[in-house]
């Protein structure tokens, strides 16, 4: 596999000296990327790429792995390209970067009260492995979404969840897809969670209080998959649009540093 | 207990001989595994019922044998009188004591730095002639091992593969011949069937799968394209003594997704090759997915019975094809017997009488891509279907998933990969499985078994009333073969992606497949 990347790489350095016509690298990223990462590349379901550092990527020849092979455990696949399709997607998603980005209103001292008193966001969210397991870990987030992306996620929490998968599900893994599950017991009990892990036998699931539930499903007589749905409340109505942009100050500014 | 001291003796490391005729007749020892399928029909059934459906639930563990690899490990183990040969990724051999899992000797091959592999340096069994091993290997040579040692008698070079050549299939003992397949289809290959001569490593024959100038099937294929027709034939086939006919599967032309540049049905891609063992002549070949631009190869173990079809015993050849079509064709005259779905599909309205597809519109490669059912790993893959004599059903492992399909361009160079286009998952859509009980000559469903996710794993059935089958989060399992209820399980920790084989050990009866990294052999 290493010796597959350094050979994608050195293709990739070849091409890249006979400098890509630039709207061939647009075409690409609009056919293969902008489905998660957005046409102007400032995320989605994907990761924001138009900032001037990408955290995973560095340096093109990061990049050029990441886009080659995909990134395992995530949602990101892995996408084919020729040496020439690699190089212009690349100085494409450059590009983006170097676009002016989004003016930030609010004040991010102020959303981190917001965050850690009004919303009693860290019950179900953690920040540097400080808080609760039943909602995606923050730690980067500032890095990883755009202000745009945050916002509505936080007034509509079901316009954008993970739930795409590998279409090469080879390896034991189900991404951190916070699928909600009810499920209901042979003796009638009832229990709602995010599903940790899940096979042909059994399911693990994470309730509320943070409890791994496991059952083998012969033990089930009901397993329900709420499919789009997520189980973080809107917080249109808990916030003013004050507050809102402070708190997505607060979160933009989390970049995963200390 | 004399039985069990004759069987304690044989199953000390002896020579092994094995013949053809020995393959031909395997159902005579049971106790072996001695080709890829189990026999020549591509049944892979075990005759043996120690382990049936009233003691499955006590199958335990007996050894594992773990390899130092992190390729796939996809073989299927030959077991020759108390001895068990198995590949390794990459290109490995290892004899290992059925008893206690024990190695007696291992080939280690050095690979080049530069092969070329689509998915993995893998490699799926050995065949064995006498006491000589055959193994593939992902730098495209065919070697000879001494079944005693491991020691080579001979290397041969089958193609280069500086150019997309590899060889990850178990290669197929019939008569004094090894008949070996080729990887590459994502390589622009030009694809071909070889026989070599199991002594000396002579090239028999090449059955080209492109045909060239001059040959029947070339004009199918648009101005110099069939140069990288690929077509290539990395699964075991099956072989007919009486009808001295061998059956191999084909793979997807090159480019895999951008049909353009290859205007015609691109013969013999996608197809199924009745080819006579002795002279490499073509006898018939039917094509499942003419034109394919989806890479639904037909590498498949083409399954052989005599069956009853509507009121008149006919020898007929099985597929459950990657596109998602079970077929019944003659295996004498390549006829169209049947064909019906088996997993979902949305591409082909239907098969017409001939059992060419009935296409529906606008469900080729796009640039904003395009979803079709089944998605580019098919309603099945390379992994073993079985057929159980004993209940009349043929098993697939079957696949639901979909997959969008992105039309790239389709520029060649010699050993880069050439696929012209790509492939995602479907968002909000989770893949799943089944193991499936078709009524053989029918293709009626008669039970399923559901799965998790999409397998990747093939299926064993066995005289004891047994389906055995395995799933990516790791379980090695067992099924009634009558009904589909599950009777065992056990968690293996690793993703099964092999197909199972059973055999005896000291007269008693095991049952082994690789999970992850590892071969595990369990018995009662």
């Amino acid at each position: 596999m290493r010796k597959l990347a350094i050979l994608a790489w050195l293709g990739f350095r070849c091409a890249a000296q006979n400098q890509p016509a630039p709207d061939a690298g647009e075409k690409l990223f609009l056919a293969h990327c902008a489905v998660c990462h957005g046409p102007k590349g400032d995320g989605g379901k994907g990761t924001n790429l138009a900032q001037p550092r990408l955290p995973r990527a560095p340096d093109d020849e990061a990049l050029a792995r990441i886009i080659s092979f995909g990134i395992p455990g995530t949602e990101m696949p892995l996408t084919r390209m020729t040496p020439q399709q690699l190089a212009s997607v690349i100085a494409h998603v450059r590009s983006l970067g170097r676009m002016p980005g989004e003016t930030l209103i609010g004040d991010a001292q102020r959303g981190a009260a917001l965050y850690r008193d009004k919303a009693n966001c860290a019950q179900c969210h953690a920040i540097h492995g400080r808080g609760g397991t039943l909602g995606p870990e923050l730690t980067g987030i500032g890095a990883r979404r755009s202000p745009s992306y945050l916002r509505d996620s936080l007034t509509d929490p079901d316009a954008a969840i993970p739930d795409s998968f590998s279409s090469y599900k080879k390896i034991t893994l189900i991404p951190d897809n916070f699928l909600q599950v009810r499920v209901v017991t042979e003796d009638g009990r009832q229990l709602t969670g995010a599903r940790v892990n899940e096979d042909t036998f059994s399911i693990q699931i994470r309730d509320a209080a943070g409890r791994i539930q496991s059952f083998f499903k012969e033990e089930l007589r009901e397993v329900h998959k709420d499919w789009g749905k997520s189980p973080m409340p809107s917080y249109r109505d808990v916030f003013s649009r004050t507050e809102l942009e402070d708190v997505v100050a607060y979160l933009v500014s989390l970049r995963g540093d200390q | 207990m004399r039985v069990r001291a004759i069987a304690a003796l044989l199953s000390f490391p002896l020579v092994a001989q094995v013949t053809s005729e020995r393959i031909r007749n395997s159902a005579r020892e049971p106790g072996n595994w001695l080709t890829y399928s189990g026999n020549y029909r591509g049944y892979r059934y075990s005759p043996l019922d120690q382990i049936n459906t009233q003691n499955v639930a006590r199958l335990k563990p007996v050894w594992m044998y773990q390899i130092n690899d992190l390729n796939q490990f996809e073989t299927t183990p030959l077991v020759v009188d108390g001895v068990v040969y198995i590949s390794e990724p990459p290109s490995n051999a290892t004899a290992l004591d059925a008893r206690t899992g024990r190695p007696l000797w291992a080939y280690r091959r050095t690979m080049p730095p530069d092969v070329r592999v689509c998915c993995g340096q893998v490699n799926r069994g050995l065949a064995i002639s006498g006491d000589t091993l055959f193994l593939g290997t992902i730098d495209a040579h065919l070697v000879a091992l001494d079944a005693r040692t491991g020691h080579v008698r001979w290397d041969i070079v089958v193609a280069d593969y500086r150019t997309g050549y590899s060889i990850t299939v178990a290669p197929l003992v019939v008569k004094e011949r090894v008949i070996v397949g080729i990887s590459g289809g994502e390589y622009g290959i030009r694809g071909f069937l070889d026989a070599y001569d199991a002594g000396t490593g002579t090239r028999n024959w090449r059955f080209w799968t492109v045909p060239g100038p001059g040959e029947p099937g070339h004009e199918t294929w648009a101005g110099e394209s069939w140069k990288t027709g690929s077509a290539p034939t990395w699964v075991t086939g099956s072989y007919d003594p009486e009808l001295n006919l061998l059956y191999w599967g084909t793979g997807n032309p090159g480019p895999n997704y951008n049909g353009e540049p290859r205007e015609g049905d691109n013969l013999y891609a996608n197809s199924l090759l009745a080819i006579n063992p002795d002279s490499g002549g073509l006898k018939w070949h039917f094509q499942f997915t003419p034109h394919d631009v989806h890479d639904w190869d037909a590498n498949h173990v083409p399954v052989l019975v005599d069956a009853m079809v509507r009121g008149k015993l006919r020898k007929v050849v099985a597929v459950a094809n990657r596109n998602s079509f079970y077929y019944l064709l003659d295996r004498a005259t390549g006829e169209f017997l049947l064909g019906k779905s088996y997993a979902q599909q949305t591409w082909a309205k239907g098969l017409d009488d001939r059992g060419r597809p009935i296409l529906l519109p606008g469900k080729s490669p796009s640039l904003a891509g395009t979803m079709v059912y089944p998605g580019l790993h098919g309603g099945t893959n390379w992994f073993s279907p079985s057929y159980s004599p004993q209940t009349d059903l043929f098993y697939v492992a079957a696949r639901e998933e979909a997959t969008s399909f992105y039309l790239g361009l389709p520029e060649y160079h010699a050993g880069s990969f050439f696929t012209a286009g790509g492939f995602r998952g479907i968002t909000g859509l989770e893949p799943s499985g089944a193991v499936r009980a078709l009524e053989l000559e029918s293709g009626q469903k008669i039970w399923e078994f559901p799965l998790h996710s999409p397998p990747w794993t093939g299926l064993l059935s066995t005289a004891g009333g047994l389906v055995f089958g395995g799933t990516n989060e790791g379980h090695f399992f067992a099924l009634d073969a009558k009904s589909g209820r599950p009777l065992w399980r056990f968690p293996t920790g690793g993703p099964l992606q092999a197909n199972p084989i059973s055999f005896l050990c000291d007269g008693r009866q095991l049952v082994a497949t690789t999970a992850g990294h590892a071969l595990l052999v369990f018995g009662e």
